[in-house]
């Protein structure tokens, strides 16, 4: 017994604790760079990167389990309100892995490639902005006249119901659009989906007439909240004004709630996308990319498998869409062009398509690297411009260099490159799936073969 | 009746007919061969009993239903299951994983049972694996089910596709070219395999097969193709002498100067 007992210590040691200390220590060490820089990138992406920690170090499943929910329920929660900017990153990151790990479904295991992805988006986003605004009595005015003191179509607290509904016109709103272009292969899909992406972003610009349904570009706000209980943010008060440092308002706790919020999708939608590829549908999405017409010989339903992998990323999307029109409580066209659809598709690829952490990995990269990394260059070089500081040894005042030279302005030039280098250096993405891993290695064993 | 029945069966690309009036019966039970000389229009008359192209004109009965017009996975769940020339394995998923692709019409698993994880998804999984493992016993691939199926060499990647169509309970397997490139030893062994596949689960074999000893040995009966007609039909024996046969593999010459042909 007391044999038993040791080993089970010493096992612990041996692989337990000294990860677990690891994952602590990187978990405080950011929570306590972020409290006392409270304005640094750096210190809040020590703190962001102790989901690497939690990902690699092998620690107990329980506890990991608990980290991971101090850190999303409780340190990114305070934190994000303190600087609210935080939380806006945080959130965004959230949205895009939901948005990633949708058309990692119909790219990553059916490996049908959709360029138009963000059309399930703004159907989401519409239908919540349509139905929870006053959308419905200005059906009959050009944008910009209408009268006021308009009352809402929808109580805002019907937002919840909309979020399920979202699913089910997403995922119909993904049928319709995959029926007539899944005979297509290839770039040929690529091309056509990339239409119908354009297809939904302009009659969202164009629906202002004859029928006012989308308010044209100027886009549709207010769009409603739900309520937020009085009790959550006097609670909140309670529990964290003091580290806050400064009492919650409720338009505060309003992004905390859209976050946890967004979170609880990522989790459904996660288990959703592990149950499912761990099934006969999976394994028919794994069958149809590899070979479609031994697929069909096979007896696999080849139109239907399309269309469920279709229909289960665009509802993905369409939930993401009703939360986004419920946070910004503004939605217009121009949230969903061409280039987000590209945005999430490099999430996919950089973070490794087909594999659940590293599409989550992909879009906090992506995320980041936009609102924080480069615009975080510009706000400093836009200093230094105009400070009287110039560029030693060339002599070069920085007050004379073009702003054309902005960081930002180069946001998709650097995606380019990161992409061009993850393809020579890392093609099966940062966390390859299990499937792709698998891959690899054969490939170099029978590489070595051949040598 | 016939299991499977074709009437004046054509397909067509373009000005080419590949399959031209092709009438053929096939008894439950038999073994049989299609052979011809390249280009003949075999593996298109195979593609055409799949579905995979749609016949031009005629009709395809199987089990006295008509089977033509209905897309490939339709066939193949009425039980007509196929192996392929070129080898066409899922190369990145494993072997069981290759064969439990093969169940799939017959998995009845509902996505509500496979989000929740009900006793009768896994039941069903657990089932589903256990008769992939037999299969794999039962083509001679025991113990590499998590193998990828493109590491596998050349002979168990033929096995496997075997297994593969086994997996969805065919009543009938159509086998294109299943010995070629194999050596001697493993062709005796597969040969001796349709036949086991035959006696033991009863089903009905068509194979196309260039390799003559395959054809010989193990055909009941056979077909012979050539430009798209089929120029007869017989035993091993009626088909040896049979001249046409002759004159389309080895040209009129052969059968003007009576040369001893074996084939």
């Amino acid at each position: 017994m007391i044999a038993l007992f040791f080993n089970d210590i010493s096992r612990k040691i041996n692989q337990g604790i000294i990860p677990s200390l690891c994952i602590m220590g990187h978990m405080i060490l950011g929570t306590a760079l972020v409290y006392m820089f409270p304005r640094s990138n750096l210190a809040f992406l020590v703190l962001i990167t102790s989901f690497f920690s939690l990902y690699y170090f092998e620690a107990d499943r329980r506890f990991k389990f608990v980290a991971g929910a101090v850190l999303t329920l409780l340190i990114f929660p305070v934190v994000g309100v303190r600087n609210i900017f935080y939380l806006e990153v945080i959130f965004q990151i959230s949205v895009f892995s939901a948005l990633a790990l949708g058309l990692n479904i119909v790219v990553g295991f059916a490996g049908l490639l959709d360029l138009g992805y963000v059309a399930f988006y703004a159907v989401g986003a519409y239908l919540w902005a349509f139905f929870g605004s006053q959308q419905f009595y200005i059906l009959h005015y050009a944008p910009g006249t209408q009268p006021a003191n308009l009352p809402f179509l929808m109580p805002g607290d019907t937002f919840y119901l909309f979020v399920f509904a979202a699913i089910f016109v997403a995922a119909l709103t993904g049928i319709l659009l995959g029926t007539p272009v899944l005979r297509l292969r290839g770039d040929y899909l690529a091309i056509v989906t990339l239409g119908f992406g354009e297809v939904i972003r302009v009659l969202a610009n164009n629906l202002d007439k004859p029928l006012n349904l989308t308010n044209g570009p100027q886009g549709i706000t207010p769009i409603q909240r739900p309520t937020m209980p009085q009790a959550a943010v006097d609670g909140f008060n309670a529990l964290f004004s003091r580290v806050v440092g400064h009492t919650v308002s409720p338009a505060d706790m309003y992004n905390v709630m859209f976050y946890l919020f967004a979170l609880a999708v990522i989790i459904v939608i996660v288990f959703v996308t592990r149950r499912l590829d761990d099934s006969k549908i999976g394994r028919a999405w794994t069958a149809i990319r590899e070979d479609e017409t031994a697929a069909i010989a096979m007896g696999v339903p080849l139109v239907k498998m399309k269309l469920a992998a279709f229909a289960v990323g665009a509802s993905f999307a369409g939930v993401m869409g009703v939360l986004l029109a419920g946070s910004r409580t503004f939605i217009s066209p121009e949230s969903f062009s061409f280039m987000q659809s590209i945005g999430v598709l490099s999430m996919v690829i950089l973070g490794g398509s087909g594999s659940i952490p590293g599409v989550i990995l992909g879009a906090a990269t992506v995320t980041i690297l936009n609102l924080q990394i480069l615009q975080g260059l510009s706000l400093y070089l836009s200093q230094l411009r105009q400070s009287d500081a110039v560029i030693p040894i060339i002599h070069f005042a920085w007050a004379n260099l073009s702003s054309q030279l902005d960081p930002a302005k180069y946001q998709r030039l650097l995606f380019g490159l990161i992409l061009i280098l993850m393809m020579i250096f890392r093609p099966a993405g940062l966390i390859p799936s299990r499937r792709r891993k698998r891959e690899l290695v054969s490939d170099a064993l029978t590489d070595q073969d051949k040598e | 009746m016939a299991l499977l029945e074709t009437v004046n069966l054509v397909k067509r690309f373009g000005g080419l007919t590949a399959v031209n009036a092709v009438n053929f019966s096939l008894d439950q039970g038999r073994i049989v061969s299609i052979i011809g000389p390249n280009g003949a229009g075999k593996t298109t008359f195979f593609n055409t009993l799949t579905g995979i192209y749609q016949p031009d004109e005629g009709q395809i009965l199987f089990n006295g239903r008509p089977v033509h017009g209905l897309r490939p996975d339709q066939i193949a769940s009425r039980g007509l299951a196929r192996t392929f020339q070129n080898i066409r394995l899922f190369g990145n998923m494993t072997v069981i994983e290759n064969i439990l692709v093969g169940m799939h019409a017959h998995l009845k698993q509902s996505p509500l049972a496979t989000l929740l994880h009900l006793p009768s998804f896994k039941k069903e999984e657990k089932a589903s694996e256990l008769k992939a493992e037999e299969l794999m016993q039962y083509v001679g691939l025991g113990g590499v089910g998590n193998e990828l199926a493109k590491n596998l060499p050349y002979g168990g990647q033929r096995r496997l596709e075997i297994a593969r169509a086994l997996a969805a309970d065919p009543v009938m397997l159509l086998l294109d070219e299943p010995a070629a490139g194999m050596n001697p030893q493993e062709t005796e062994d597969v040969t001796r395999l349709f036949h086991r596949i035959r006696d033991e689960k009863g089903i009905t074999i068509l194979l196309i097969e260039h390799d003559m000893r395959v054809v010989m040995n193990i055909s009941e009966l056979i077909y012979v193709m050539d430009y798209g007609e089929k120029i007869a039909e017989g035993t091993p024996e009626e088909i040896r002498s049979n001249s046409r046969v002759i004159e389309a593999y080895l040209g009129r010459g052969a059968v003007a100067g009576q040369h001893e042909v074996r084939l």
